[in-house]
């Protein structure tokens, strides 16, 4: 375990040193953002939608029966904001982001085109790693900032349509904005830029250090997303602890 | 098959090269030195260390022990790849499946922003048509065979004017004709550039019909070295049982 907190470290590292080198490998993170972005966009709606959905539903009627109507937006948005989104996106673009890394990596170790590239003289922190993080630091964050607002949506859609809860749109982001404050969209969206830059770390570095053929790719991927996982989890607590107001 | 013109080639020195993985000690005091130029083809039966020395001559693996010379400098050394321009055509010829044929081949001047991308384009074209593999620029490396994808590999080697160049097993899994081909291209490139070529191969018609010199590695150590004719006439019982193996029935 220590090794491999080690070799993250030593990756990290070397892709920060290498960050100018971006202008060059522009195309590829063009590429990576397309994969990363665009393709996640609708599978990152609807899954905040729901969330919001389930949060108001959970959260709404039991205010409503104490008379906090007030609260129900500031609750929905305020927990989405701060935790929600940025902890979904991070363990969603883990399973669907990190594992197809990790498997396009560990394939290109396992069948020696990362030996070619070293035989070359082209260094894979540059040519493979750098470009993903680089696509993951700017994609994740604008993610979670939809997410935020599509859940809250979500959330506003439940609140208005649900007869035990009953607040208008209007009424619902009215509370919300009393209570939910730009620094706790910026708060998720550091999250999430956190996130991103753990899960395409050990993304790539699982797929780097991959070996022994297809089984060898598969087990590089499982543990590419459980390690993402638990480690989302871990920091999620820290950034909050760091955070907090 | 030398030619008093080649000029390009470096000599590489192997010196007590020892490396175990785990437990198993694969390379057990390897030491040889191929000449400037020469086709030095490593031949032994699977498992005998050979794939594991050629990754150590490129600098893949790091030895427990000895060291390698490759124009006098160390393999370990900062800048040796810069400086001799070293290549390295992979057993499965390791073409990077999400490029094409020609970003394939084009990738080393690419990444190194060595020429312009209208030179580019003409020197992939050049070396294609060198390998016999004209008009493939835009196929996928999934539409070639296992021969073409070595000889796409090979054209990768040369763009970047090595002064040696690795082959790790480059018929093996070739029809006869593809490996017959794949053969003489090898041999018609070091003609033609004068490149230090080691081969790491069993097949032995390759081996006999293109190399300078041969060395015969047999678990760990090598027991040959020489021209065709003396590894051929060799006394060595393990060397002549390698070479000589063929299949018996009743």
């Amino acid at each position: 375990m220590f090794q491999n907190i080690g070799e993250l470290v030593i990756l990290f590292w070397r892709t920060l040193t290498s960050l100018p080198l971006t202008w060059r490998q522009r195309q590829k993170v063009f590429d990576q953002l397309f994969e990363i972005g665009v393709a996640s966009m609708l599978m990152v709606c609807v899954l905040s939608f729901f969330i919001g959905a389930v949060i108001a539903l959970q959260t709404g009627p039991v205010l409503v029966e104490r008379g906090l109507h007030s609260y129900v937006g500031g609750m929905v948005g305020y927990s989405i904001a701060r935790e929600l989104a940025p902890i979904m996106m991070g363990v969603l673009l883990a399973g669907r982001i990190g594992s197809a890394m990790t498997a396009e990596i560990g394939s290109m170790r396992v069948y020696q085109e990362v030996d070619a590239l070293r035989t070359m003289n082209i260094n894979p922190v540059h040519y493979l790693v750098l470009p993903r993080m680089v696509a993951m630091a700017i994609a994740v964050p604008m993610l979670v900032t939809l997410a935020i607002l599509v859940g809250w949506v979500g959330g506003a859609t439940v609140a208005a349509t649900n007869h035990s809860i009953e607040i208008s749109f209007q009424v619902f982001f009215h509370d919300l904005r009393n209570v939910v404050e730009l620094g706790d969209v910026i708060h998720g969206v550091v999250k999430g830029f956190c996130f991103a830059i753990l899960i395409g770390l050990v993304a790539c570095h699982q797929g780097l250090v991959t070996r022994g053929g297809p089984r060898g790719i598969g087990r590089s991927v499982t543990k590419s997303v459980v390690n993402s996982i638990v480690l989302i989890i871990v920091f999620d607590y820290l950034i909050t602890r760091l955070l907090q107001k | 098959m030398s030619d008093p013109e080649k000029k390009k080639g470096i000599d590489v020195t192997v010196r007590g090269l020892k490396k175990t993985f785990g437990k198993q000690e694969v390379l057990k005091g390897v030491d040889f030195e191929v000449k400037p130029g020469e086709i030095f083809v490593l031949m032994g039966p699977s498992g005998s260390g050979k794939s594991v020395l050629l990754r150590h001559i490129i600098g893949l693996e790091e030895p427990d022990a000895g060291e390698i010379l490759i124009g006098g400098d160390s393999v370990e050394s900062e800048g040796v790849m810069d400086k001799h321009h070293l290549a390295m055509v992979f057993q499965s010829g390791a073409l990077l499946n999400s490029l094409t044929v020609g970003e394939n081949v084009g990738l080393y001047l690419v990444e190194h922003r060595l020429k312009k991308p209208d030179e580019i384009k003409r020197i992939v074209t050049e070396q294609l048509d060198a390998v016999g593999l004209k008009d493939t620029e835009s196929k996928m490396p999934s539409e070639l065979s296992g021969g073409m994808k070595k000889r796409v590999a090979i054209a990768r080697a040369l763009v970047s004017e090595p002064e040696l160049i690795l082959y790790d097993e480059p018929t093996s899994e070739l029809d006869p004709v593809s490996s017959v081909v794949v053969s003489q291209e090898i041999a018609k490139l070091n003609d033609r550039t004068g490149v230090t070529s080691i081969v790491v191969s069993h097949d032995r018609d390759l081996a006999f019909g293109i190399a300078d010199r041969i060395a015969v590695i047999i678990d760990g150590h090598i027991l040959a070295v020489g021209t065709p004719d003396e590894v051929r006439n060799n006394q060595e019982p393990a060397v002549r049982d390698f070479l000589h193996a063929t299949i018996k029935r009743h």
